[in-house]
C-alpha cells in the first residue's frame, strides 16, 4: 500500500497531493534556510500566524460579494495581505521601540491570531453556509485538493524557487555578516525585507496543505537538518530544499496510505525524522561523529602516555591504557614491552626531548604554540631541522624518525 | 446590568480571564527582559501531545490528568530543546522551532488516530479555549457570593487560576531581589553567589503552570498573548521594573475585562446577534494597548536611540 502511493499508483487525487507536498517542500526548505542562516527562523511562526485574519476578512470580502466564499486565490490572496501587514508590524516593533525580536514575533502572532479567532468566531455566526473549509486552514487539509489548488501551489512554489534563486547571492551575504554586507552597500533592510517576503509566499502557498501552524516547521526542519551536513551555504541551501521535498514526498505517501493520518502533522514528522538521524549521524557536526572523534582522542592520549610511561620504566597501572598498548601489539600481556613497544616508546621519549628544545627554543615560537602532547613532531619540522634538534640533544644518532 | 444576570453568565468568566491574563504577565515581564518570550509560544503549542497521551492513558476527560499531561508535555519539550541546542549547536530559536512544531504535530496526528467525535477533544477547543461557557449555573445574584451551597458549584477553573496567581505571585515575591538581579546583570548576579541556572530554570516552570492552568481555561491564544503583550507595553512606559510589573498588570486586567466585555456585548451593539470569541478579542484588546504604548509611550525608544524616527 505504502509502496503504491510512493509510486504514484493511488490514483489521481493522492498523485496531486504528492507532487504538491513536493514542490512545498522543496520551497519551504530553500526559503527557510536563509531565514535560519539569519538566525531568524521564528519569524515564520508570526508571519504564519498572521495569515488568518486575513483569510477570515477575504472569505467575509468574497462572501459579501456574492460569490463562494472558498475560492482558494481569494483567501490567499488575503492572507498574503495580512501577513504582509503582521510582517511589517513586527520589523516596525524592533526597528523602533525597545522591543527585543523574540517579544515582537510573539506579540504579532498572538495578537493577530486573537483577531483572526474572532473573525472566525464572526463567520460562523454569519449565517453562510460552505465555511468548513476554513477551519482546514488552521491545521492543513489536503484531502479535497483539487486540480486548480494544485496548480496555485505548484506555481506559487515554482515562483518562490525562481526569486530565490535570483537573490540567493545577496540573501546568503546579509545572513552571514549583515555588517558586510551594508559596508558593500547592499540595501539590507531591503533584502531582508525580501527574505521575509518569499518565506511569507511560501506561507501562504503551505497553508492549504499543511496549516498555517505546522508550515513553521517545514521552513525551519529542513535547514536545521541541512546545516549538519555542509558548511557551505550553497550546499546547505540544496540540501535543505533536498530534505523538504522528501519529506513532502514521502509524507504525502504515507498519509495516502492509511486513513486517520492527516497529511500535515505525517509531513512534520518525516522531516523531524530526517533531522534527528542528521543529528546522530551526520559525519562532522552530528553526534555520533563528535563521540567518535572524542574516543580516537582519547585512545592517542592514554597510547602516548602509555609509551612514556614504559620508556621511562614505569610501571602501567592504568586499566585502558594497558588494553590499548596491547591491542596495538605494542606490549604483551604480562605488561612487558614488545621489541615493536620498546622501539616506539624510545621514540616517544625523544619525541618528547625534541619538543623541550622546540619550546625552549625562541626561533622555533610558532611551532612551539602547536605542542599538545600528541602531534608528532615530524609533522610540524623537517628532517633537518629534527637532525638539527638531535645534534643538541646529543646521545645516539640516526634514530629512525 | 442587573445582578440576576451578571453574576452566573458573567462573573466568573471575567473573574477566570483576568487571574488567567494577571498569572501569565507576572512571569512575562521576565520573560521579556529575558528575551525568553516565546517560551509561552512553545509550551503553549507542545501541551496538546500531552493532554492526547494523558487522555489516552486515563481513557477519560479529567482535569487533574491532563494537567498533569501538558506539565509533563512541557518538560520534555524544555528538556529536548535544551538537548538538541547542546548536541547539535544549534541556536536557540530554532531549537525550539523543530521541538514545538513536530510535538503539535504529534499530538494532532495522536488525536487523529483517536475517536475525537465521541470525546469532546479537539484542537479548536485547545486554541480558543472556552472561556464563555465557564458560567457559574448555580448563582442568582449578587447574594450567591455569601452562600455556600451555590459556591460548591462554581466552575472548578476559577479556583484553579486563582490558586495558580497566587503561587506565582509568591514566587515572584519570594525571589525578588535574586530574580531581578539575574535579569538585568547575569555575571554580576553568580559572582554574588546566585544560582542563576536554577533561578532562570525555576522561572520557565512557574511560568509553564501558569500556562497550563490558564490554556486549561481559556485557551492557548490567550496565555502567548499575556506572556508578552501586557509586558511590552508597559515596558514602553517606564524604566523600573517594579512600575513596569503593575503597569503589566494594570494591562492584563484591562485587556481581559475589556475584551471579555466586547467580544460579549460589542456584536449586540453593532446590531449583530451573537457573541464573539472573548479568548481572541482579550488577545486583540491587548495588542491595541502594546500599540498604543508603542507609539506614544514615554520610554518606547531604545536607551541612546532616536525616539522618533
Amino acid at each position: 500500500m505504502l509502496w503504491d502511493a510512493l509510486t504514484l499508483q493511488l490514483g489521481y487525487n493522492a498523485t496531486l497531493v504528492a507532487i504538491g507536498a513536493t514542490l512545498l517542500g522543496v520551497s519551504a526548505g530553500v526559503t527557510g534556510t536563509f531565514l535560519f542562516l539569519r538566525k531568524r527562523a521564528l519569524v515564520s511562526d508570526a508571519i504564519s500566524h498572521a495569515t488568518l485574519p486575513g483569510v477570515c476578512l477575504a472569505f467575509m470580502v468574497l462572501v459579501a460579494l456574492g460569490g463562494d466564499g472558498r475560492n482558494l486565490l481569494g483567501l490567499l490572496a488575503g492572507s498574503a495581505v495580512s501577513a504582509w501587514i503582521g510582517l511589517l508590524c513586527m520589523n516596525w516593533l524592533t526597528r523602533h521601540t525597545r522591543l527585543a525580536e523574540d517579544a515582537a514575533i510573539g506579540a504579532v502572532l498572538s495578537v493577530f491570531f486573537g483577531f483572526g479567532i474572532v473573525l472566525l468566531t464572526v463567520i460562523q455566526t454569519m449565517g453562510v453556509g460552505r465555511q468548513a473549509g476554513l477551519e482546514g486552514f488552521l491545521l492543513g487539509s489536503t484531502a479535497g485538493m483539487l486540480w486548480a489548488d494544485a496548480m496555485i501551489i505548484a506555481v506559487g512554489g515554482a515562483a518562490t524557487l525562481l526569486l530565490v534563486m535570483i537573490i540567493r547571492r545577496p540573501m546568503i551575504l546579509v545572513a552571514f555578516d549583515p555588517e558586510y554586507a551594508a559596508a558593500r552597500g547592499l540595501p539590507v533592510y531591503r533584502i531582508d525585507l525580501a527574505m521575509m517576503g518569499l518565506v511569507m509566499a511560501v506561507t501562504v502557498v503551505g497553508l492549504k496543505i499543511v496549516g498555517l501552524i505546522l508550515i513553521v516547521a517545514l521552513l525551519i526542519i529542513p535547514a536545521v537538518t541541512a546545516r549538519f551536513w555542509s558548511e557551505r551555504s550553497d550546499h546547505v541551501v540544496l540540501l535543505a530544499g533536498l530534505a523538504g521535498g522528501l519529506a513532502g514526498y514521502i509524507g504525502a505517501a504515507i498519509s495516502a496510505s492509511a486513513p486517520n493520518l492527516p497529511t500535515g502533522p505525517i509531513i512534520v514528522l518525516v522531516s523531524f525524522a530526517f533531522f534527528v538521524v542528521s543529528l546522530f549521524l551526520a559525519p562532522i557536526r552530528g553526534v555520533l561523529a563528535a563521540v567518535l572523534r572524542h574516543l580516537r582522542f582519547q585512545r592517542r592520549v592514554h597510547i602516548r602516555q602509555g609509551l612514556l610511561a614504559l620508556a621511562q620504566g614505569q610501571k602501567i597501572y592504568e586499566p585502558l591504557t594497558l588494553r590499548l598498548l596491547r591491542r596495538a601489539g605494542l606490549v604483551r600481556a604480562d605488561g612487558v614491552a614488545t621489541d615493536i613497544g620498546k622501539a616506539r616508546a624510545a621514540k616517544a621519549l625523544r619525541d618528547e626531548k625534541r619538543w623541550e628544545i622546540v619550546r625552549a627554543d625562541q626561533a622555533h615560537e610558532a611551532t612551539a604554540a602547536l605542542y599538545d602532547g600528541l602531534r608528532d613532531i615530524e609533522t610540524v619540522l623537517t628532517r633537518d631541522q629534527i637532525a638539527e634538534i638531535d645534534r643538541r640533544i646529543g646521545g645516539p644518532m640516526g634514530v629512525p624518525v | 446590568m442587573s445582578g440576576e444576570e451578571f453574576v452566573p453568565l458573567s462573573l466568573t468568566p471575567l473573574l477566570i480571564g483576568t487571574f488567567a491574563a494577571i498569572a501569565c504577565a507576572l512571569p512575562g515581564n521576565f520573560l521579556v527582559l529575558r528575551k525568553q518570550a516565546l517560551i509561552g509560544d512553545a509550551i503553549s503549542h507542545v501541551v496538546l501531545p500531552g493532554i492526547v497521551v494523558a487522555f489516552l492513558i486515563t481513557g477519560a476527560i479529567s482535569t487533574w490528568p491532563m494537567m498533569l499531561g501538558a506539565a509533563g508535555a512541557a518538560v520534555v519539550a524544555v528538556v529536548l530543546i535544551e538537548a538538541i541546542r547542546r548536541l547539535g549547536q544549534i541556536e536557540p530559536g530554532a531549537a525550539m522551532g523543530v521541538v514545538f512544531t513536530t510535538m503539535f504535530a504529534a499530538g494532532v496526528l495522536l488525536l487523529e488516530q483517536t475517536d475525537t467525535s465521541t470525546v469532546h477533544l479537539d484542537v479548536e477547543h485547545a486554541l480558543y479555549g472556552n472561556l464563555e461557557s465557564l458560567i457559574w449555573l448555580d448563582a442568582t445574584g449578587w447574594s450567591s457570593l455569601l452562600d455556600t451551597e451555590a459556591l460548591s458549584g462554581l466552575p472548578p477553573e476559577l479556583p484553579r487560576i486563582a490558586l495558580t496567581l497566587v503561587g506565582v505571585s509568591l514566587f515572584i515575591w519570594l525571589f525578588w531581589r535574586p530574580l531581578k538581579i539575574s535579569t538585568f546583570d547575569e555575571g554580576f548576579a553568580r559572582t554574588i553567589g546566585i544560582r542563576t541556572g536554577v533561578l532562570g530554570l525555576a522561572l520557565v516552570i512557574t511560568a509553564a503552570i501558569a500556562a497550563v492552568a490558564a490554556f486549561d481555561a481559556v485557551g492557548s491564544i490567550i496565555v502567548i498573548a499575556m506572556f508578552i503583550c501586557p509586558p511590552a507595553a508597559a515596558r514602553m512606559l517606564t524604566n523600573r521594573l517594579e512600575a513596569q510589573i503593575a503597569w503589566s498588570v494594570v494591562f492584563a486586567i484591562a485587556s481581559a475585562v475589556s475584551g471579555y466585555v466586547l467580544a460579549g456585548y460589542g456584536p449586540l451593539w453593532l446590531g449583530g446577534a451573537d457573541a464573539v470569541s472573548a479568548a481572541g478579542m482579550i488577545a486583540t484588546m491587548s495588542g491595541l494597548i502594546l500599540a498604543a504604548a508603542a507609539m506614544f509611550g514615554p520610554c518606547r525608544g531604545r536607551i541612546g536611540a532616536r525616539i522618533s524616527a
